[in-house]
């Protein structure tokens, strides 16, 4: 847990509202350089919103959110930028551009915002389709691509800049659990090949337990806990208890007074 | 008094939409001129886009224009019949095409296949989160997408105009020849000594500012659709139907002004 290292992304107070209408209350946490963190949540706790906020969709309404060293809430258009090109996002829909192939998208990033040949660049498009294994679908559109190919697509595109943090929104969402399974082990291959710091959103518990160091559960626009795998299976808190033992909202409040119960008596 | 207050309302959202539109224009402008994309990728993108815009709107264009000339020529010699002036169905139809029916029947023609087109492609990128990926692969939406889509525009309205007023020309030679004494040949030195080149420029200025209008509207329906997939066919008519509008009203005002520039 020690580390002198200065941490990559830290939230400091941080609160975003839509109109008027508050989703994240205020949360602190740190992200340590070349961790895999996840950020753990049920629909409508804000997870989304916080993922938007970290990559500069979405303005802190208040607090600070740093991310390599730039304070998303101050920073101008061109240090936005500057940010955004050291990190990636691979959607949850993939959100590939669709008048695009595959390895145009890929390449889009280092066509606009680096000097290399284009031979180069067709070198990196092909070495990050290897990475997602998709290597044969460089000349496919989009369209033409299954759901988990289309994610994995993402994911390639998200590393065509090298990023030094990658972020991944539900990368387990809508697929079946051997594909699902499948993107989750690239998620692993990719932390130990390239070592980068990997934050993930998802709701998905056995994905979450399976590659996070560190797990961030998120309720209601506030932290319930950050801890490892481990320490989290052990958590008496009734809130994580429900989500991890997979209970509906109604019987929640049987639930809470059956655990106060126990820990009372 | 709450008529007042709705009439109040309403003017101030017709002006802050009309500022909005000046405002995505005036920055695709600026993109594509002072910040262009990198390896003319833009360029790309913008041929590309003249092919969807202008190559493949010609059939269309020529055959509603061609039709038109010859309705024109009809319908003119009608009345001029009865004055047995059937001699200047020429001039008639020439004025008319170059001056408003060109450019006019071209914009709605070009918003009809790419207007809606235009904010279908927005919408559906937006509702897809494809917007989102292009902001966080630090690239500007507007410069990427609105950008090439009007470089696009400004260059093939003019052109589709011309070749419209070509075609209309040609509709009405074929009533000429039919119907008026003309042979070709006579029906287009009738024509060409009828025209001024003010006329060609008048309607040619018309078409420019239609391609500004229908690039703005339709790129600002695209961008404003909110989520789910239904609105993206929201966007998609109200961009049809806010282009047509905007594009007579735009037409009623500078056809105003010519005609008070002009008056001897």
């Amino acid at each position: 847990m020690s580390s002198n290292e200065a941490p990559v992304i830290s939230a400091r107070d941080l609160r975003v509202q839509y109109a008027d209408r508050e989703i994240l209350h205020g949360i602190n946490f740190e992200v340590k350089a070349r961790e895999t963190m996840v950020i753990l949540g049920a629909s409508g706790s804000g997870k989304s919103t916080l993922l938007r906020t970290m990559v500069g969709l979405e303005k802190p309404t208040s607090g600070s959110v740093w991310v390599g060293g730039t304070n998303l809430a101050t920073a101008s258009a061109a240090e936005m930028n500057a940010v955004r090109k050291r990190i990636g996002l691979s959607f949850q829909g993939g959100a590939l551009i669709g008048s695009m192939t595959v390895g145009e998208n890929i390449a889009l990033p280092l066509r606009e915002h680096t000097n290399l040949e284009e031979s180069t660049i067709e070198v990196i498009v092909r070495i990050k389709l290897r990475q997602v294994g998709l290597i044969k679908f460089e000349h496919f559109m989009p369209s033409e691509l299954s759901g988990g190919m289309k994610k994995r697509a993402a994911v390639a595109r998200a590393m065509s800049m090298d990023p030094e943090i990658l972020f991944f929104d539900e990368p387990s969402a809508g697929l079946d659990p051997i594909i699902a399974a499948g993107i989750d082990q690239l998620i692993l291959n990719l932390k130990q090949a390239l070592g980068v710091t990997i934050i993930v959103v998802t709701h998905e518990l056995a994905s979450a337990f399976l590659i996070a160091d560190r797990i961030l559960v998120l309720d209601a626009g506030n932290i319930l806990n950050i801890a490892s795998p481990e320490e989290l299976k052990q958590s008496t808190h009734p809130r994580i208890r429900q989500f991890l033992n997979r209970v509906p909202d109604s019987e929640a409040g049987e639930d809470v007074d059956n655990l106060q119960l126990f820990t009372d008596g | 008094m709450e008529l007042l207050l709705n009439i109040g309302a309403a003017t101030e959202k017709c002006l802050a939409y009309v500022g909005s539109l000046a405002q995505l224009l005036g920055r695709a402008m600026a993109d594509s001129v002072v910040s262009p994309l990198k390896r003319s990728l833009s360029f790309q993108r913008a041929i590309h886009q003249a092919m969807a815009v202008g190559v493949t709107a010609i059939p269309v264009i020529s055959f509603i224009t061609f039709f038109i000339g010859v309705i024109m020529a009809l319908q003119g010699a009608y009345e001029l019949r009865r004055f047995g002036a059937l001699y200047l169905v020429a001039d008639m139809v020439a004025i008319s095409i170059t001056r408003e029916l060109g450019p006019l029947v071209t914009a709605i023609v070009v918003i009809g296949r790419s207007g809606s087109a235009f904010a279908a492609e927005i919408g559906t990128m937006k509702v897809t989160e494809e917007l989102d990926a292009i902001e966080t692969m630090a690239l500007r939406p507007i410069a990427f997408l609105v950008a090439p889509k009007l470089l696009a525009m400004l260059v093939m309205m003019p052109c589709l105009t011309i070749w419209a007023d070509l075609m209309g020309v040609l509709g009405g030679s074929v009533f000429g020849m039919m119907g008026a004494n003309y042979t070709f040949g006579t029906y287009l030195a009738a024509t060409r000594d009828a025209l001024f080149i003010r006329d060609i420029i008048t309607g040619l200025v018309k078409s420019i500012v239609f391609g500004l209008v229908i690039t703005g509207v339709g790129c600002q329906e695209g961008f404003s659709t909110g989520t789910g997939s239904e609105q993206v066919g929201r966007s998609t008519t109200a961009a049809v139907v806010t282009s047509i509008f905007l594009i007579v009203f735009v037409d009623l005002v500078f056809t105003a002004i010519f005609y008070m520039t002009s008056r001897v």
